[in-house]
């Protein structure tokens, strides 16, 4: 990290916010709080910020219409939801008003981390890329095809899915909150850690027969996929 | 009673009324122009035939002839209250029975005067008033007149008649309109007193309805209808809190004392760290039933999802499926799918997944070895999920127990799981109109999710295209 990255914790819970600043700071990051809406506003709108945490209510201004206020006035800093309501109609609202991820309370720091990191190196999209390239483990969007060191691996669809969204957020930690969410847009828990069988039998195509494993699992947080 | 008068009841008997009263005024008022004028009419009539009657006669008889005979038919004493007066060009009275040419005549229509006259009787002089017309014969001048006294007796009788009718009907519309307004007013007050009760708290009071079927019979049982959701809901409410309550107190408790008798221990940074790193995963796992209990609160609520839309069970099953073959697959076991292609069915996609994520997943992890089996399929107007696994099985006699919350049968305890999977199918399949049933699959366990499915429209992804 050349310069630390700049956040603003939008929340109102003073234990709570103390508690996301903290951890985050720990991280690396410089990180500014706000604990109530119009503040936050204000602060997001002048501050230069590279990500805002936000909780959706708020005194003062609720924090969708905060991140509404934001998008109206062309303001694209990424910004994660904080919430109580956890159903699907309400995360349907939170993305709706312009966010770009929705964590429901209680949740753990690991997933917080690892979200924030995902909004803030995801960067511009570029959505004419048709290829990823990880190391020596190229996708092919278009071909629908991988390879590694020129070696080519088959993948069931889903894998391919999961292997997209692990090289798009290479070199970070992904959760398996994240992946369930975003790979197979379930948003409820499923007992058995099904995730990690998933994972397994990926990390059985891409790392057998090689000598650098690519597919690591970070302990109580979740996967990290790098070239490293 | 001064509560009354601020009443929309009243008000609208009040404007009934006064349309009430309008009403009955018009008829009335048309009712007595038409009648009161009809005695005149005859008068005007007789009148008018003694003058053509006369004046034949001047043509047959001339001026003498008509001297005589008015002489002659004044002669009686007035009879049929005919009133004759003939008089020179200078006004002198030739013949007639009036004491001479009336002063104060009031023109009533063209060629038509009415006067007043005195009379004579036995009780003194009274005037009464005449209605009469004029013949000019040469320089002579004829007057023809009758009294209107009978016509004025019949117009005093005919609105005095008028007046009382006016009157009582005016008494009974008022009496009448405050009785129906009393007795509207008495329902809408057993409404507003039963919800009175129920705001203080009194939610088994019903509104009465008197059977009659009309508008307050169908509020009020309308009204009623809500309140037994209402309680419902209440009732399922309170379920679920005390559940919560007393299914997240004992793990709290542990989990509380765990940190307490770490504290008294000698201090150790090491232990603290083990310790700390457990109770995380004890908050955890505490989340996790928490979120699955919110999830069959939600489920149960009902109202609130949407169970409308058109949805692809097929394509929800094989997504549920592909999610947990590979766990089959490193547990040795077959994981078979029986899945039409596709089978629309209206009904929430999220919550139909996590209860077929819920049925394999309790299948897979009690089977230890053999298959397990995902069947979707319409039967007639249901749709069918059918999970079967050749695993332990369950008892018939537990068989009902299984769905309550977080029962978890001897010999599963071993198992991850938080005993609430079972509960949170049900609630899907309740929200979805269905029920789950267990049955033996002779060896292992079958599970049936059926919920009533019309067919629906396929869902056709060109549909959503605009035509190119």
């Amino acid at each position: 990290m050349v310069a630390a990255m700049k956040l603003l914790v939008i929340e109102d819970d003073r234990e709570a916010a103390a508690y996301i600043a903290k951890g985050l700071a720990e991280s690396g990051y410089v990180v500014d709080q706000a604990s109530e809406g119009r503040d936050g506003l204000f602060m997001a709108s002048s501050g230069g910020y590279d990500a805002l945490v936000v909780d959706r209510m708020l005194p003062g201004m609720d924090g969708l219409s905060l991140i509404a206020a934001l998008r109206a006035a062309n303001i694209r800093t990424p910004v994660l939801i904080l919430s109580a309501l956890g159903a699907v109609d309400d995360r349907v609202k939170g993305l709706r008003a312009g966010s770009d991820d929705y964590l429901v309370k209680p949740f753990a720091f690991a997933e917080l981390l690892a979200r924030v990191e995902a909004l803030i190196r995801r960067g511009p999209q570029i959505p004419t890329t048709t290829k990823l390239k990880v190391g020596d483990l190229e996708l092919d969007l278009l071909a629908r095809a991988v390879s590694r060191q020129g070696r080519a691996i088959e993948l069931l669809p889903r894998e391919f899915s999961l292997l997209e969204f692990l090289m798009r957020h290479a070199g970070q930690v992904v959760t398996r909150t994240m992946l369930l969410e975003s790979v197979w847009d379930y948003h409820f828990d499923p007992q058995t850690n099904v995730i990690d069988v998933h994972i397994s039998r990926l990390r059985q195509k891409l790392d057998k027969g090689f000598a650098h494993p690519m597919l690591q699992t970070v302990r109580g947080a979740g996967y990290r996929l790098s070239a490293e | 009673m001064g509560r009354f008068f601020n009443t929309n009841a009243f008000r609208l008997a009040a404007l009934y009324f006064a349309l009430f009263a309008a009403s009955v005024l018009t008829l009335f008022a048309f009712f007595y122009l038409s009648t009161a004028g009809f005695i005149e009419g005859q008068v005007e009539q007789t009148v008018g035939a003694e003058i053509r009657g006369l004046q034949e006669q001047y043509e047959q008889l001339g001026l003498a002839g008509l001297v005589a005979l008015v002489r002659e038919r004044s002669l009686n004493e007035r009879v049929d209250n005919m009133i004759y007066i003939m008089t020179d060009p200078f006004l002198h009275e030739v013949a007639g029975n009036l004491s001479g040419w009336p002063q104060r005549t009031t023109p009533v229509k063209p060629g038509w005067i009415t006067f007043p006259f005195e009379v004579h009787t036995p009780h003194g002089t009274q005037t009464h008033t005449a209605l009469g017309t004029q013949l000019i014969v040469g320089g002579d001048r004829l007057l023809v007149a009758r009294d209107l006294r009978d016509a004025t007796a019949f117009r005093q009788r005919v609105l005095s008649t008028i007046a009382w009718a006016a009157l009582i009907s005016l008494a009974l519309g008022i009496v009448g309109g405050l009785l129906m307004t009393r007795q509207m007013l008495r329902r809408v007050e057993s409404v507003a007193n039963t919800t009175r009760h129920i705001i203080h708290g009194d939610l088994a009071q019903r509104i009465p309805l008197t059977g009659s079927g009309d508008e307050f019979d169908q509020l009020g049982s309308n009204l009623n209808a809500m309140l037994d959701q209402i309680e419902r809901l209440m009732v399922g409410m309170r379920q679920v809190t005390d559940n919560i309550a007393h299914d997240l107190r004992t793990p709290l408790s542990r989990l509380r004392s765990r940190l307490e008798v770490t504290l008294i221990e000698k201090p150790n940074t090491a232990r603290y760290a083990e310790v700390l790193r457990e109770t995380i995963a004890e908050a955890d796992q505490l989340l996790g039933t928490f979120n699955a209990l919110l999830s069959i609160a939600e489920a149960e609520a009902g109202s609130r999802r949407d169970t409308t839309t058109t949805v692809d069970l097929a394509e929800i099953a094989r997504n549920v499926a592909e999610l947990y073959e590979p766990v089959a697959d490193e547990k040795g076991l077959t994981l078979v799918i029986n899945v039409p292609d596709t089978l629309p069915v209206r009904g929430d996609r999220h919550l139909l997944s996590q209860a077929i994520a819920n049925l394999l997943d309790n299948a897979l992890k009690y089977t230890l070895a053999g298959r397990v089996s995902l069947t979707v399929g319409r039967d007639g107007n249901s749709a069918r999920i059918e999970v079967a696994d050749s695993g332990p099985g369950i008892p018939p006699d537990r068989c009902d127990v299984v769905f309550d919350r977080f029962v978890r049968l001897e010999g599963s305890r071993s198992t991850p799981g938080n005993g609430l999977g079972l509960s949170l199918v049900r609630a899907v399949a309740t929200l979805h109109g269905g029920t789950v049933r267990l049955q033996d699959n002779n060896p292992g366990l079958m599970v049936v999710f059926a919920f009533p499915a019309a067919p629906v429209e396929p869902l056709r992804a060109s549909d959503a295209r605009p035509a190119a």
